[in-house]
């Protein structure tokens, strides 16, 4: 008979079998554990940049310029990911938001200045994302007076009565649509070794007698500057070093664990890089060599996707993208509520009561009515209202970079871990050039309207 | 009057002959000499070298002038001093902790109440502003003329803390003795929200504060505070120090610190603290923490089935211990085995002489510290316990497993 003893001392063998396994690998699932509950925020900020406002600039641009625009993605993937690793490295050694720290280097004025503009620029943003579930559900014949308020709703439930957590693994889960468009690339046998060498400057390489006559060099006018800029807008957007920074204090990285944040943050430059290179080339190997310049709509981008999905295309973009606007649409109104609140100093937090944290939830109720609202009433604009959007995330961002850039070289805050010179002169040189485009695409809109 | 610190700023200083000395640029509180009074005006006029006006030299102070009761001569040259607190520098913006709110909480203003004695004038400060007015103010002085500033701050609902009960957070050791910040304040607050307010600081700021706490009270934060946070900080700490705290703390507690340690220092913490003690933490750590003997504790009371009910009160007495969270007494009969289990309350019932034996709670349970952790949950559930005794191989109790064990491995 089996007595509570023996069975005790059944069960005191087997487990002390199983606890030699055990303890050898403990060292091994610690790091394990401590890599996963650290990585996750670059890996998001890059992704979220696969938006509303992103899939129609790279489509856009794939359209318009064919292969010629590819080269600017590697200083694209070295501009993002030298800002990003910054306020990474800022968050991980000062254990502050970047917020906060503006606040407290800068003083209130600046700070609330500053905070105005992250409002403004962050509202235009939602009401891009906004024009993504309009475009996205259009494509199967739902109105926008019922779609837009229903993800509106959504939204709101989703952050104020979801668990975070798992509302992040869905969403990136569904990101691998992305995935659709590497396929239909290859569906499309685009001339891959083009498509590579373009990947360097043309007006460098055709200097180089057996690669010039596989180049096309582009036309540097209005136009193309435009669609530069708009891709460095939607890639690098301000709200990402607020969000980045944030998170990496959230998740309570220390200088030790720092090393897993960088990689994270690495990686997920690439890897967002890498995405938009296949949209580009799928959308070159498409639309602009059947001459489709012109995206106008979800539906003549999802043309990008018919080698893969045939007459299913138009689903299978309109999916993505309404993915892609929602998941959005869910962090940029809460991390801006979040950024602003922490720098005012009002409470703040989804785990504070309505009552606790009346301006916190204020905001972010008000980010998510007026986005939405504002494309119902401004929907015939819709692409206005995308180009709008980033041209303000382009007059932002050098604004936030300079901060960033002034905060992460001072050595009372960051000690020995200030930039180094190199890194200082890349990340100076892409403030410049960033502003330099923005300048232009300022430029050339007015001219647009006035003519 | 009501003075506001923003409103100071920049506020044209005259000496008692009338002339033009500088405009107030910062202010400075001496916490050696006087906890709350303006001690130190900085004066900066143009190219010229800033002269510092002290607290004796002031004649009168309003929100447009700022009189001297001496000639500009017999003001000093300012020199940057560390004991000195800046109230734009240290104070304005920063965070600081609201012992009685206990928040984390940033400033956005300062109150400023005028005191009168022998021929001047000290400015004291009585509240720090963290709400909405001292925002309104900080960002319409100068802009908009400070009638109406007034005016508008008066419509808004005021939010401050009063001076006694701001706790400040200065990282460096140093400069926290000149400025005699202690953390007594904090000392006083339940451990749990102490932990709260530290999860809100970043690291520096978390680790200054663990430093300067007793040991006691820097033990049950500790406690309190989520795995990795207290990791970091035992990490950081000065091994010493990392010893101290870790002796003070309950040993499954510190176990569980010192398994989340690389190896190297966990071993260096475990040589710096009293055999005894590491020696119990040492055990604990061959356990795997999601095993009984993982989420044990060696602390535990045990008394032998035989001694009467107030043979063990009078033992417990004069223990030198806090039994604050005792509930339940482990029984040993006479060859030292585990023989059951007595709660405090069936003790605090019984007649005097009745001997421990015969209070016994029904049924008899215990775990070897192998047992899985689902196994000690299902029998906390199933027979509602509070504590559950482990035994080794000899039916020897070698620890207790408590109720707030297993709510805090449940929530994990």
């Amino acid at each position: 008979m089996l007595t509570r003893e023996t069975l005790n001392g059944r069960l005191a063998i087997w487990a002390g079998r199983f606890d030699h396994v055990r303890t050898a690998t403990r060292a091994f699932r610690r790091r394990i554990a401590v890599f996963f509950a650290i990585v996750g925020p670059g890996l998001i900020v890059s992704n979220v940049d696969n938006d509303a406002g992103g899939i129609y600039t790279y489509a856009q641009s794939g359209a318009q310029f064919g292969n010629t625009v590819l080269w600017s993605l590697l200083p694209m993937t070295i501009a993002l990911y030298v800002s990003l690793e910054m306020c990474s490295r800022l968050g991980a050694y000062t254990g502050k938001g970047l917020s906060d720290l503006i606040r407290e280097e800068f003083g209130f004025r600046v700070t609330f200045f500053l905070m105005a503009a992250v409002l403004l620029v962050n509202l235009g943003n939602v009401m891009a994302e906004f024009t993504g579930v309009f475009w996205a559900t259009d494509v199967f014949g739902i109105s926008k007076y019922i779609s837009v308020p229903l993800s509106a709703l959504l939204v709101w439930f989703l952050v104020v009565h979801g668990s975070a957590k798992w509302v992040e693994r869905i969403f990136l889960t569904i990101c691998l649509v992305y995935f659709s468009y590497v396929i239909s690339a290859v569906l499309a046998k685009p001339d891959w070794l083009i498509a590579l060498l373009h990947l360097l400057p043309p007006h460098l390489v055709r200097y180089i007698p057996t690669i010039k006559p596989f180049v096309q060099v582009p036309q540097f006018n209005a136009d193309y500057a435009i669609i530069l800029a708009g891709l460095v807008g939607t890639t690098i957007a301000p709200w990402q070093h607020f969000y980045l920074q944030a998170a990496v204090v959230e998740k309570r990285v220390g200088p030790r664990q720092y090393s897993h944040t960088r990689n994270d943050v690495l990686v997920g430059s690439i890897s967002c890089m890498v995405i938009v290179f296949f949209i580009i080339v799928c959308t070159a190997a498409t639309l602009y060599v059947h001459g489709i310049h012109y995206v106008d709509n979800a539906g003549t981008a999802a043309l990008a996707l018919q080698p893969l999905a045939g007459r299913w295309a138009g689903g299978l973009f309109a999916i993505g993208l309404l993915n892609a606007s929602i998941f959005a649409a869910s962090i940029l109104p809460l991390s801006t509520a979040y950024v602003i609140c922490e720098a005012l100093g009002f409470e703040s937090g989804i785990d504070r009561k309505l009552g606790e944290a009346k301006i916190f939830y204020g905001l972010y109720t008000a980010l998510i009515v007026l986005g939405a609202g504002l494309v119902l009433v401004l929907g015939s604009h819709a692409k206005t209202i995308l180009l709008w959007s980033q041209v303000l995330n382009g007059f932002l961002l050098p604004v936030v970079l300079i901060f960033l850039l002034i905060l992460v070289n001072r050595r009372d805050l960051m000690g020995n871990k200030v930039n180094s010179r190199g890194f200082n002169w890349v990340a100076w040189i892409s403030t410049v050039a960033m502003i330099l485009l923005t300048l232009v695409v300022v430029y050339s809109s007015f001219h647009e309207m006035h003519q | 009057m009501e003075l506001y610190a923003t409103e100071l700023f920049g506020v044209k200083t005259y000496d008692s002959q009338g002339n033009y000395v500088g405009r107030v640029r910062e202010f400075f509180i001496e916490p050696a000499e006087a906890p709350n009074r303006i001690s130190h005006f900085l004066l900066s006029r143009g190219h010229f070298q800033p002269l510092v006006a002290k607290h004796n030299q002031i004649a009168s102070v309003s929100d447009r002038k700022i009189q001297l009761n001496v000639g500009e001569k017999s003001l000093e040259i300012y020199e940057p001093n560390e004991s000195w607190l800046a109230v734009r520098k240290d104070l304005l913006d920063q965070q600081i902790i609201d012992t009685r709110g206990r928040k984390v909480v940033r400033v956005n203003d300062l109150d400023l109440a005028e005191q009168r004695s022998n021929g001047n004038v000290e400015l004291r400060l009585t509240q720090v502003d963290v709400g909405l007015p001292g925002a309104v103010r900080r960002l319409l002085q100068g802009v908009v003329p400070s009638g109406v500033v007034r005016r508008l701050q008066n419509q808004l609902p005021p939010s401050t803390i009063r001076w006694e009960f701001v706790n400040l957070i200065e990282p460096d050791p140093l400069r926290r003795v000149k400025l005699r910040i202690t953390h007594e304040k904090l000392e006083d607050l339940h451990p749990a929200d102490l932990a709260d307010i530290m999860e809100d600081l970043s690291a520096t700021e978390r680790q200054s504060i663990i430093a300067s706490l007793d040991e006691e009270t820097a033990a049950a934060v500790l406690g309190e505070l989520d795995a990795r946070l207290t990791t970091q900080i035992v990490e950081d700490l000065d091994p010493e120090k990392a010893a101290d705290i870790l002796e003070e703390m309950a040993p499954d507690a510190a176990a569980d610190v010192l398994a989340d340690l690389p190896k190297e220092t966990s071993e260096e913490l475990l040589e710096e603290m009293p055999g005894r003690e590491a020696n119990e933490v040492r055990e604990l750590l061959h356990f795997d923490p999601a095993t009984a003997g993982g989420m044990m504790n060696t602390d535990f009371v045990f008394v032998s089935e035989s001694a009467t009910r107030d043979e063990v009160i009078e033992w417990l007495s004069k223990q030198d211990q806090n039994f604050d969270q005792l509930d339940t007494v482990v029984l040993l009969d006479d060859k030292a085995e585990y023989s059951g289990a007595v709660p405090v309350v069936r003790m605090l019932l019984a007649a005097p002489d009745e001997r421990l034996g015969a209070l016994k709670m029904d049924p008899h349970v215990s775990l070897p510290p192998e047992a899985h952790e689902k196994e000690v949950f299902q029998l906390f559930d199933k027979y509602n316990l509070r504590m559950l005794t482990v035994v080794d191989k000899e039916n020897r109790p070698i620890g207790a497993i408590t109720v707030d064990d297993v709510v805090s491995h449940l929530l994990k």
